[in-house]
């Protein structure tokens, strides 16, 4: 019994970080592609109609749905402190893959920031 | 790149949809939005997020058990701080794909980190949690490290 929950566990961990990072990665290709979006109420309605005719963007909110679903059912079993590795692991591989994926310019002070944003999100939830 | 760039002067009226790569380049580059524009959207996205999720707990929480059926979530829907925190949620939502729209994902998520700060400022004084020496040393990181990544070019390739 215990090691079955210990495998639901880290199953669920990993169904966080597998989603979150897809989602984002799609959301992030499609919106680049789509151009700068207004963030005026009807820029708001205009982005409306743009997820609906997009796949990847409603495969990317079907990817954050799943995520948040998966991270309430794990916060039932286990402590708020458990999910940090979750948005530490995704943190790191989105900005992995953001680099080779997406192509994006990640330079020496970028990583820094982002090495020091991780370390700060680790020592939060001590 | 010239003539790339020439089109970002004179952007054309109506913009199709039409999936051929010509097009994707003529809609991605009128109006690049600011850096400063940026970052100020990431942190109404962060407030969004923030109050949305504060607004949620907070009704979900006067709520007798909303159990497995569809009607109690119906019902839960009906408590104002709930509505509220779902409006919020998909006002995050929007932004947040704006926001994308206009800068890198390896520039936003650190920003999005500032929501942490935020969730630790209201845990301590809206919530009246404890929050330890360690923490508020890793909000102080979090901030270090998203004032270092806000230096940097918002949009890689331009």
């Amino acid at each position: 019994m215990t090691e079955f929950h210990e495998v639901t566990k880290w199953l669920l961990l990993s169904v966080i970080v597998i989603s979150t990072v897809l989602g984002d990665l799609l959301q992030s290709y499609e919106m680049k592609r789509s151009g700068a979006q207004k963030v005026t109420a009807r820029g708001l309605g205009r982005l409306l109609r743009i997820i609906a005719s997009r796949k990847f963007l409603l495969l990317s909110i079907f990817c954050m749905a799943i995520s948040f679903f998966a991270f309430m059912a794990l916060l039932q079993k286990e402590p708020l402190s458990f999910a940090v590795p979750a948005s530490a692991a995704t943190f790191v591989c989105e900005t992995i893959l953001a680099r080779f994926v997406l192509n994006e310019t990640v330079g020496k002070r970028r990583t820094a920031g982002a090495l020091l944003v991780l370390g700060g999100v680790v020592l939060l939830s001590r | 790149m010239s003539q790339y760039a020439s089109s970002v002067q004179d952007p054309p009226k109506s913009i199709g949809l039409a999936p051929t790569f010509e097009a994707i380049q003529v809609v991605r580059s009128p109006a690049p939005q600011s850096k400063l524009k940026a970052i100020l959207l990431a942190i109404v996205v962060v407030c969004f997020n923030a109050v949305g999720n504060l607004s949620l707990a907070w009704g979900m929480k006067h709520i007798s058990d909303v159990g497995v059926n569809p009607i109690g979530y119906v019902h839960a829907m009906l408590n104002p701080f709930v509505a509220c925190g779902i409006v919020l949620l998909v006002l995050w939502l929007l932004t947040r794909m704006a926001l994308m729209s206009w800068a890198d994902l390896s520039f936003v998520l650190p920003l999005m980190a500032i929501g942490y700060i935020v969730a630790a400022i209201l845990g301590r004084f809206v919530l009246h949690e404890q929050v330890g020496l360690p923490q508020w040393f890793g909000t102080f990181l979090i901030f270090g490290g998203s004032v270092l990544v806000g230096t940097t070019h918002h949009r890689s390739g331009e």
